[in-house]
């Protein structure tokens, strides 16, 4: 075995209590305003510009990066508390997630200084959106098969081809994608991929909704016909695209939105159960809530060990495998505890709302971002079995 | 001053170092006295005494007892760090028994005696009561290691319901012989009017449930490091193992299935030690310790059954051999759930509290640290 496992017993540290104080009191306030309803996941809007202006204001935006781009200079760990009290209040995050989860960082290490000085503050003040252009028709888990097309010109590039389930791209302001700028080598498949920062609502690039099982239209294509990108939207190397897409995975793959997202659904059962369980609903709420509990300590310790300087990638993946599945199962789980449930509960109508959308939802979450199939065959590279 | 877990005689502040050194000096007797193949193939239990002998040197079993009592004074978390080495070993001497012994006389200021002890009641459902006398009666089941105990630590409760502690003659109790499913004692221990060595009143506030929990922390973490081990033993056997002209550790559906053994040991880890370090630093008892404690015993048992499984079915026909040592990790995972309250009984514990703070005050309850 390569090395032992390490789940260190991460606290999170007390200015994160003030933290999460202020995140509750603002979301509250948001929830009195009629921004949003906690207690419906799947409403149809959740793109809400004003509210992501308001939690740009707040600071709770580009928390990690440095002031010069509009960032805050604060922990991981105090943007974890940020990012999962709007999780579970089901706030509408969907505009600024991405960018601030994944775009920003990626732009901060790759981007020119000067697109730098333009973009990031944006990300931070809540006022744009980003996607991410990774899947293909062709190509989804082996992202090294992507064939859309990036061609030299003057001045920059021209790009032809299509990106396919790609989230918020409706929406989005930037993508950031890979296209493949040279063939392959024999000796190693993953080259010829470049990294691109795209400016989406332009000539050349024309985006088709794809409706999904839930009922929702989150998912698009994305098609490119001769789509000029200037050279200054290139991040990183040329060719080089494989070298950079591992290192960020790690807090990509282990944040509280890896196992919260069906989370509603326990609440409102607690609700439904009310305050004298029978047994069997007892025991398996308590089971539920020793998993998320656990699910949580294992997150917050990848957290505090990013935020160390550590690279727990083996931790991290594992942390996303068991989570995602867990919030995948948590929605059945629940729906045979509700069996039992009275007919006279308050709630119950709420309840089995959430649960017909939760479980219509709980088939993507051991896709997305990594699939089940590809995050085991990380954890099995990590144990020293490829 | 009210009741803590630390027995009131050392602060909880773990001292890196130091809880370094303890769990270094444990792994190293393990290393030397308890290898699993050398324990496997000696049918005689030749190993115990010098290894029993070698922990008591090194003042592990009295660990957690202050050294006015007659221990050697260690921390909580000195001493979990110890208990996470010996489930690595799947150690079969009763260390964790004895430490925990130690930790519920010195709850009481009672002086602890050599030699191997353990607790009694070991469930949440048996009690032991105080005659109007003060001689103690009850009967408790699956109590581990009685047989080898020279001494009990008794939780025993009087009329009222006020709890005290006490050190019992192991002689002086009728023991039932049994094995848990590691083949290690499980025994029922019945005291009929038995005068005790000592006892005082426990500190206010302790209870049955305290014991339990500071018990199933204990196992937590015993089943941690055994899925550590079986992980590990896994890993190497797959990569050593030729099937259809490969190794099986390079056959797709055995990667995963290692992968999700790693998915479950690391789980058991991150709820084990998390439970033990809310623990070690706690200044008494609420919500959120509870569920640190219930949740480890609770993801720990449910990881040995899985994990478990998972070891064997890499092994395939000889992990299912007595000769091979897989079964001294994953058989005495298995027993151990059964310890301080299986899973099942805490699930209903923990989803009753649940239900009484309410719906809105699940969420501030899992993230309060």
């Amino acid at each position: 075995m390569t090395a032992a496992l390490r789940f260190d017993p991460i606290r999170l540290p007390s200015e994160c209590e003030q933290l999460r104080k202020e995140v509750r009191a603002f979301l509250a306030e948001e929830i009195a305003a009629g921004t949003f309803d906690p207690h419906q996941p799947n409403r149809e809007d959740t793109d809400a510009p004003e509210f992501s202006r308001r939690v740009g204001e707040r600071g709770w935006l580009g928390m990690t990066w440095p002031k010069k781009y509009g960032g805050h200079e604060r922990s991981f760990l105090e943007r974890y508390v940020v990012t999962e009290e709007m999780r579970v209040a089901n706030a509408p995050t969907r505009r600024f997630f991405v960018a601030d989860r994944q775009s920003g960082p990626v732009l901060l290490k790759y981007a020119p200084e000067h697109i730098k000085m333009e973009i990031l503050p944006r990300i931070c003040r809540g006022e744009i959106c980003f996607a991410i252009g990774m899947s293909e028709p062709n190509s989804g888990s082996d992202l090294f098969a992507a064939k859309t097309r990036a061609t030299k010109t003057d001045g920059g590039y021209l790009i032809n081809g299509t990106k396919i389930w790609t989230s918020s791209a409706h929406i989005a302001d930037y993508m950031i994608a890979i296209f493949r700028t040279s063939p392959p080598t024999k000796e190693n498949r993953r080259h010829g991929l470049t990294q691109f920062l795209v400016k989406m609502k332009q000539p050349g690039i024309q985006v088709n909704p794809i409706g999904q099982i839930t009922g929702q239209y989150e998912f698009n294509e994305v098609v490119f016909t001769d789509h000029f990108i200037p050279d200054d939207y290139v991040l990183g190397e040329i060719d080089g695209a494989w070298k950079q897409a591992t290192s960020e995975l790690a807090y990509e793959r282990s944040g509280p939105e890896r196992f919260l997202e069906t989370y509603y659904v326990l609440t409102e059962l607690v609700r439904a159960v009310g305050n004298n369980p029978d047994t069997r609903s007892a025991e398996g709420i308590g089971r539920l809530v020793a998993q998320v509990h656990t699910m949580r300590r294992m997150s917050v310790s990848v957290a505090g060990m990013l935020q160390a300087g550590k690279e727990p990638v083996v931790e991290a993946s594992i942390v996303k495998d068991i989570g995602t599945i867990w919030e995948q199962q948590l929605p059945h789980r629940v729906r045979e505890l509700a069996a039992f449930v009275e007919e006279t509960a308050g709630n119950r109508e709420t309840l089995e709302k959430q649960l017909d959308f939760a479980i219509k939802t709980a088939p993507k979450l051991t896709i997305q971002g990594g699939t089940t199939e590809v995050l085991r065959g990380i954890i099995a590279r990590g144990l020293g079995l490829r | 001053m009210s009741w803590d877990w630390h027995a009131n005689f050392k602060s909880g502040n773990a001292v890196a170092e130091s809880e370094n050194i303890v769990a270094e000096t444990a792994e190293k007797i393990f290393a030397d006295l308890a290898d699993a193949q050398t324990i496997n193939r000696d049918q005689k239990g030749k190993w115990k005494a010098p290894l029993w002998q070698a922990l008591t040197d090194a003042g592990l079993p009295l660990a957690w007892v202050p050294e006015d009592y007659g221990g050697s004074g260690a921390s909580l978390a000195e001493g979990f760090s110890v208990l996470s080495a010996a489930g690595r070993f799947a150690v079969a001497v009763p260390l964790a028994e004895t430490m925990l012994a130690g930790w519920l006389l010195a709850q009481a200021k009672i002086t602890s005696p050599g030699g191997e002890m353990t607790v009694v009641p070991a469930s949440p459902k048996d009690r032991i009561t105080i005659n109007a006398d003060g001689s103690l009666s009850g009967r408790a089941r699956g109590v581990p290691f009685a047989k080898v105990a020279k001494y009990f630590a008794v939780l025993a409760s009087d009329a009222k319901g006020d709890f005290s502690v006490a050190l019992v003659d192991a002689g002086k109790c009728r023991i039932e012989s049994g094995l848990n499913l590691g083949g290690d004692p499980s025994d029922v221990v019945t005291l009929d009017k038995v005068e005790p060595v000592a006892i005082k009143p426990a500190p206010i506030g302790f209870d049955q449930a305290r014991l339990m929990l500071m018990g199933g922390v204990a196992r937590s973490l015993q089943i941690a490091g055994a899925l550590e081990s079986m992980l590990e033993i896994s890993v190497r056997y797959s990569n050593e193992r030729v099937a259809f002209e490969k190794k099986i550790s390079k056959f797709q559906a055995v990667q995963h299935n290692l992968a999700r053994l790693a998915g479950e040991s690391a789980a058991a880890l991150a709820a084990a030690t998390s439970a033990a370090d809310a623990i070690a630093n706690a200044t008494g008892f609420n919500d959120e310790v509870f569920l640190e404690a219930v949740a480890a015993k609770i993801r720990c048992s449910e990881a040995a059954e899985k994990g478990g499984g998972i070891a064997h079915q890499v092994h395939g026909a000889i992990g299912f051999t007595i000769e091979h040592i897989l079964h001294r990790y994953s058989l005495r995972a298995l027993a151990w759930r059964d310890d301080f309250g299986s899973e099942s009984y805490w699930a209903v514990e923990l989803g009753k509290l649940v239900a009484q703070r309410g719906a809105d005050e699940l969420w501030p309850l899992v993230a309060s640290r």
